[in-house]
């Protein structure tokens, strides 16, 4: 027990000093500029699918759910702001971080960590190179561009998702749906989710980078860092979602 | 070939005096988890030395040579390298004296993902101002010192062979020029003849391209050939620290049992 309580805070630990770490060496030379677009590349381009498709179904999901029980309450005109209110404010944010952040964090994780088990970091380090801001910065730098425009896409499919399964299966009037839910929603619901991506960018590529440069043990450890990687970013956004909605409400609302 | 420009940019800490030490390690020890793997090693490498550690695996060397690159500090004692104590040094501090330094690691470390030209040219393009066609040329220049030609620029690290890996990491490790070379077990893992060619480049280098090497190794043989002083490194302590006929003659059964072949290290 000592022990797991001692690993634990140890990661915390050192996630906190990494990211200490980051935003000292905020500052790069303008050749790694090229380095952001390459990661936006890697983590935004190459994760729009899985975000589309989980925002989408997301939103059907949703709206099909609280459209069944709303109207046993005869309050099914309502579940067009419900659902936008859901999607805009948690689900949208949290699920792409979880989606994709699972997805850019084990990436992330298993090239950092084969880095490290066959000493490319170290080799970076003697050759006077800052591997901090040559591996570290660009990944964040990326994630905190990424993440907001990710979910502003799984914001707006996962809306209209909700809109189009009311219209299929439940005959609902687009034009009216589309108003009380615009009526509904204020633009700080969106700012609300958007502000949590940015975040949640943080936090996901920071452990991802955190567990690929504390890879021990080869490539056993390689996939033991890896698959810590996914529950650590599932349960830091599902954790910090709650700290980031209260501390969100008490400043915003 | 001296990289002026970039020595110019940076100032960095002072050159040594001509025959000045290029290393001073007094009384370190390093601990991992409780374990003690060095157990206070004291010793200086003078400008222009070839300095060999040996000892069996899990004795320290590796350890050593890495408390004097900086990539990991001691748990107690001084380590200064060109005059300039780097023990309690942050990492960005350090940057500058790792660029004076240059580090063949065992198993190469090549970026796997480079081809063996943008290797060999990343010192390069990190550190100066270079234009394409003056990086190429360089990068040409230190492969042939290795005596590897054109053919290898685009081969991946996954296409060459353990030898090739290794005098790719040696060319890499001296593209910025270094003032001095630590190397780790640079003989392991190869056969004999690859065994020999690097052990000569080690000394070839020592003729004007890099004259001062602390060579990490197990291999009496290469320390032969390399080495100016041996230092016998046994359960993280030196046994012995010397030229290497007084090493050979040393009266330390330890030191002899290592030598015959027997000894194993322990920490």
């Amino acid at each position: 027990m000592d022990t797991y309580l001692q690993r634990t805070a140890m990661w915390y630990g050192g996630v906190g000093l990494l990211t200490a770490e980051v935003l000292r060496s905020l500052a790069l030379p303008p050749r790694y500029f090229r380095l952001i677009i390459v990661e936006i590349e890697v983590m935004g381009v190459r994760s729009l699918g899985v975000a589309a498709t989980a925002a989408v179904f997301t939103g059907m999901v949703f709206a099909l759910q609280s459209a069944v029980n709303m109207a046993r309450f005869g309050a099914e005109n309502y579940v067009g702001p419900l659902a936008a209110l859901a999607i805009l404010r948690e689900l949208g944010p949290v699920l792409t971080a979880i989606l994709v952040g699972g997805k850019v964090a084990s990436g992330i994780t298993a090239e950092l960590g084969s880095m490290k088990v066959t000493e490319q970091i170290d080799a970076l380090r003697t050759l006077g190179v800052n591997f901090i801001k040559r591996l570290i910065v660009p990944r964040v730098l990326a994630a905190l561009i990424v993440f907001p425009l990710l979910t502003v896409l799984a914001d707006v499919l996962g809306v209209l998702g909700g809109m189009v399964i009311m219209f299929v299966e439940r005959g609902a009037d687009m034009w009216a749906y589309w108003n009380t839910t615009v009526y509904w929603v204020l633009p700080r619901d969106f700012l609300m989710g958007v502000g949590k991506s940015f975040f949640f960018g943080a936090i996901v590529t920071l452990i991802g980078c955190y567990n690929g440069l504390s890879t021990t043990g080869g490539t056993e450890g390689l996939g033991r860092a890896t698959t810590a990687t996914v529950v650590h970013v599932t349960m830091g956004v599902i954790v910090s979602d709650f700290f980031l909605t209260k501390l969100m409400l008490m400043i915003f609302w | 070939m001296r990289l002026r420009a970039r020595a110019q940019r940076e100032p960095g800490p002072p050159a040594p005096a001509a025959g000045g030490l290029a290393v001073e390690v007094d009384d370190v020890r390093k601990r991992f988890e409780g374990k003690e793997v060095l157990r206070g090693v004291s010793f200086g490498v003078e400008r222009g030395e070839t300095l060999v550690i040996m000892g069996g695996s899990g004795s320290g060397k590796t350890v050593t040579l890495r408390l004097v690159a900086g990539l990991i500090r001691p748990s107690s004692g001084t380590v200064r390298v060109f005059g300039r104590r780097i023990d309690d040094l942050g990492e960005e501090d350090l940057l500058p004296i790792r660029r004076r330094m240059g580090y063949v690691f065992q198993g190469a470390a090549l970026f796997d993902s480079l081809s063996v030209l943008e290797n060999v040219a990343y010192p390069l393009r990190e550190h100066t101002s270079l234009g394409e066609a003056e990086i190429r040329a360089r990068v040409r220049h230190f492969l042939s010192l290795v005596g590897l030609g054109d053919e290898v620029l685009a081969l991946l690290p996954a296409e060459l062979s353990g030898g090739m890996r290794k005098r790719v990491g040696i060319a890499r490790a001296l593209a910025p020029e270094p003032q001095m070379l630590l190397f780790d077990e640079p003989t392991a893992g190869l056969d004999p003849t690859n065994a020999r060619l690097v052990a000569e480049l080690i000394v070839q280098l020592r003729g004007g391209v890099c004259d001062t090497a602390i060579v990490v190794t197990h291999d009496l043989e290469l320390a032969r050939t390399v080495a100016e002083r041996v230092a016998i490194l046994i359960e993280g302590r030196f046994a012995a620290l010397g030229t290497l006929p007084a090493v050979l003659g040393s009266g330390d059964p330890a030191v002899q049992a290592f030598l015959a072949g027997e000894a194993r290290g322990t920490t």
